[in-house]
């Protein structure tokens, strides 16, 4: 066996990336491993301390495992985007989706804020949210939306130690985590008796589902669900216990009672 | 690199995937995992587009635990004196609470949100919300229209592009807790560019002077820039 250089390992190790036929597919194990060694060989490790270092890394990485390996995949892409989802999440750095979901490049349109919130639809205000709906659902028409919520959230933590007398110490939190009073108040109502962290997890749950009754203000969500051509959908990341939770939003309206 | 096609198959894809990712990535790196269910400290906060093609965590490697990402139309801070939104209560928790030490605004090529900025009619009020929104960077579009009168509409979209990632950098400095954490050296405040046609990154540094941070016609001054490819 000669001596390699770093060059011909790292091609070697991105042709064993590279598969066409579905038979000669590599594990998702051994590619994580190849994956994980072309890093060594660049110089670049997760936790890097060095911040310039460690985006470089990164994006080396991304370029060689994935831009290079996939060049027809990314010359659509370039041309445009078509994802299926609309995610919402938290930009808590430990629940990114594209992470724990392993979304890939083209599949979600991804809008991230302090603890997933969705307000109601409102031309005056959080036009943020609504431009990310808007273009998501009218432009993009991606046929699903999805919100996650996650354990541990800083801003439902916040959301309930907000204090009574609407007092506030901070200039812009505690006027984005209002939004989730709604949820707080059924949490209190059923849960009021359990410790204040038991209510937290409850309210990290039904903060999701209060962005999905909200998600259902906007009128092109609400035209598109009633032809079922988008479909809402609540998610709960638990990273203490490593699991994952996913539901769905059904309306179901009864029928009249005769007299 | 399995993506998903469609239907009933999509939710099923997901919950392989999440099963993917607690056996090879969660319980092999468990002793991170449990370290980081307690407390998160992020060195990075990052803002992003919500573009599908631009995921932070995909393109520079952002690994659970070394991010807090904010990500909204067109990677846009509105100013302080703009009030409340959710960017920048994103902002005001990742300077004032987790006390990172580096932003990084990414804008990308072909950004719907910019395409939309720069397609306004000028003296038309928007009904729409998209339109609502990138109007935070009027800044940009007008600084990228008295400079690019001989280029075409994409051209002219790319320069936009990139000149709404420094009016960001200089609306980051009006907030008073970010300009004082950078001029005390606690916060470095970074641009970057990603251009997926031809893959390549770039990203340059703002430098702070205490005397004229901002500089006499808006422009940002920088430092350190890098280009990858």
């Amino acid at each position: 066996m000669g001596n390699l250089s770093q060059e011909e390992a790292i091609e070697g190790l991105k042709k064993l990336l590279i598969h066409n036929d579905k038979d000669e597919q590599l594990s998702k194990e051994l590619e994580t491993k190849i994956e994980k060694l072309i890093s060594e060989f660049l110089g670049t490790t997760p936790h890097d301390c060095h911040p310039v270092r460690r985006i470089l890394g990164g994006f080396q990485s991304f370029k060689t495992n994935k831009f290079d390996v996939y060049p027809e995949l990314f010359s659509e892409l370039a041309e445009h985007q078509t994802p299926k989802f609309l995610v919402f999440a938290c930009c808590d750095s430990r629940v990114s989706p594209s992470n724990i979901l392993d979304f890939q490049p083209g599949e979600a349109f991804m809008f991230r804020n302090i603890a997933n919130l969705v307000p109601p639809f409102n031309q005056l205000r959080y036009s943020g949210v609504g431009a990310a709906i808007e273009y998501a659902v009218v432009k993009l028409n991606v046929e699903n939306i999805l919100v996650i919520g996650h354990s541990r959230c800083g801003g439902i933590d916040r959301l309930m130690e907000l204090p009574e007398d609407g007092s506030t110490e901070n200039d812009f939190i505690d006027d984005w985590v209002q939004i989730g009073l709604p949820a707080k108040a059924k949490v209190k109502a059923e849960f009021g008796h359990l410790p204040l962290d038991e209510q937290k997890r409850e309210c990290e749950k039904e903060a999701v589902n209060l962005s999905l009754t909200n998600l259902q203000t906007y009128p092109y969500v609400r035209e598109r669900m009633a032809r079922k051509a988008l479909a809402l959908r609540g998610g709960y990341y638990d990273f203490v216990e490593g699991c994952f939770k996913l539901w769905e939003v059904k309306s179901i309206i009864s029928t009249p009672i005769r007299s | 690199m399995e993506r998903i096609e469609h239907g009933t198959d999509l939710f099923d894809e997901m919950k392989q995937r999440f099963l993917s990712f607690k056996k090879h990535k969660y319980m092999q790196n468990l002793e991170l995992y449990e370290k980081l269910a307690k407390d998160q400290a992020p060195k990075f906060m990052v803002i992003a587009c919500a573009d599908s093609r631009v995921c932070p965590s995909s393109i520079l490697g952002f690994q659970p635990g070394e991010a807090f990402v904010v990500r909204n139309v067109a990677n846009m801070v509105p100013p302080y004196e703009n009030g409340p939104s959710e960017t920048n209560a994103g902002l005001e928790f990742a300077v004032n609470s987790l006390k990172v030490e580096n932003i990084l605004v990414i804008g990308h090529s072909r950004c719907g949100g910019i395409r939309a900025l720069m397609s306004m009619h000028d003296d038309v009020e928007t009904s729409s919300l998209i339109g609502s929104w990138v109007s935070v960077g009027m800044n940009a579009r007008v600084r990228t229209k008295a400079a690019t009168k001989l280029l075409n509409f994409d051209q002219q979209c790319k320069h936009c592009e990139k000149e709404s990632v420094n009016c960001s950098l200089v609306n980051l400095l009006t907030y008073p807790w970010v300009e004082e954490k950078v001029r005390n050296g606690e916060l470095a405040i970074h641009g970057g560019y990603y251009d997926f046609v031809d893959c390549a990154f770039e990203k340059w540094t703002l430098d702070y002077k205490e005397s004229n941070p901002i500089g006499k016609s808006g422009k940002v001054a920088v430092k350190d820039r890098a280009f990858w490819f």
